[in-house]
């Protein structure tokens, strides 16, 4: 059962180990050539486990001791999680002590494929889903560690790497799309965040976006469930 | 900053990504079937977020200076024609971000 879904989970993942690696090792040398010991990007990757943030905390650690600030930032940078977890209430009921680890590790990427993977109907779904996130974590934590042992022996152009993450959100973008028979979801979610970001900058647009979604959600909510740019 | 200092700050960081991720679940699983409102934004959510995550990683864009966003807009119009041609996540990926790279690095 644990094998059947593992063989089912890891080709869901491939993607993101491409692009864990990618972007863990960036991490990594990042965390190197600001003086860090590669104990600290893996480390921060295991337990926070959570990409940008895990930047910004490179700079909070070698700046002045606010530990209220840093949790105000990771609260901010983090709070796109409060929709993944609305998102998975369901897929992730009943799942018993796997829950615990599904919820801990539920980053962008596995909270993508864990939402909108077809999983077959013989196949496990907790341990499916388990798998996607373990391994996922897995990736990027190694990636970070690899990173930072081999940061500062790396010569090779990256300029440009860090595309990889829009890129990625892009296609997901777009498979969500195809899923849809309307698009004003999605349309919206694109719409609120280019006003928000034109209104409130780039470093202050993502809460507002949030709300803006959220409100309009639920103002034509009547409309969205009668015409369909829902996923299934 | 001293070592407790630093292990303080990195809990903080924790401390805040676990509350975003543990909170839906704690205030609404209480065993109690979830409620419509909330499954209906479940469903209607992803879509919009994915819209929003796309915009953040695009954010530091600026239309009005350096190469004014064409390697970015270039490479996103790439991963939907790869998208459109395959709908292979990976060479989407991989594509958009090769054709990205390639043009900051030689082109602009």
């Amino acid at each position: 059962m644990r094998m059947k879904a593992f063989r089912a989970a890891f080709p869901h993942t491939i993607p993101i180990l491409a692009g864990f690696w990618f972007l863990g090792l960036t991490y990594g040398i990042y965390m190197n050539v600001k003086g860090f010991s590669f104990l600290y990007p893996m480390l921060m990757a295991m337990i926070i486990f959570g990409g940008s943030l895990e930047f910004v905390a490179a700079d909070l650690l070698l700046g002045a001791f606010h530990p209220v600030q840093a949790l105000l930032l990771a609260l901010m940078i983090q709070a796109r999680h409060l929709f993944y977890g609305i998102a998975m209430l369901d897929k992730y009921k009943n799942t018993g002590w796997k829950k615990f680890f599904l919820i801990y590790g539920m980053c962008d990427e596995t909270f993508s494929i864990n939402c909108t993977a077809d999983i077959p109907a013989d196949v496990d779904r907790p341990w499916f889903m388990l798998w996607v996130t373990w391994l996922d974590q897995l990736y990027w934590i190694s990636g970070a560690g690899m990173g930072g042992i081999a940061g500062s022996f790396l010569k090779f152009n990256t300029k440009g790497l860090d595309f990889v993450m829009t890129a990625m959100f892009v296609e997901i973008f777009l498979n969500q799309w195809d899923k849809e028979k309307e698009h004003r979801t999605a349309i919206a979610g694109l719409g609120a965040s280019v006003l928000c970001l034109a209104v409130f900058g780039k470093s202050d647009f993502m809460i507002p976006s949030m709300i803006v979604i959220l409100v309009f959600l639920t103002l034509f909510r009547k409309t969205i469930e009668k015409k369909g740019g829902l996923s299934s | 900053m001293t070592l407790n200092q630093q292990i303080i700050t990195i809990l903080m960081c924790v401390l805040g990504t676990m509350t975003t991720r543990f909170l839906p679940f704690l205030v609404f699983s209480s065993g109690k079937p979830t409620p419509a409102y909330i499954r209906y934004l479940g469903k209607a959510l992803p879509s919009a977020v994915f819209g929003m995550l796309v915009v953040y990683c695009l954010k530091n864009v600026d239309p009005m200076t350096g190469s004014r966003g064409l390697p970015e807009m270039i490479s996103v119009c790439f991963v939907v024609l790869l998208h459109r041609w395959k709908k292979k996540m990976l060479l989407s990926i991989a594509g958009g971000t090769i054709c990205y790279m390639l043009l900051v690095q030689f082109v602009f």
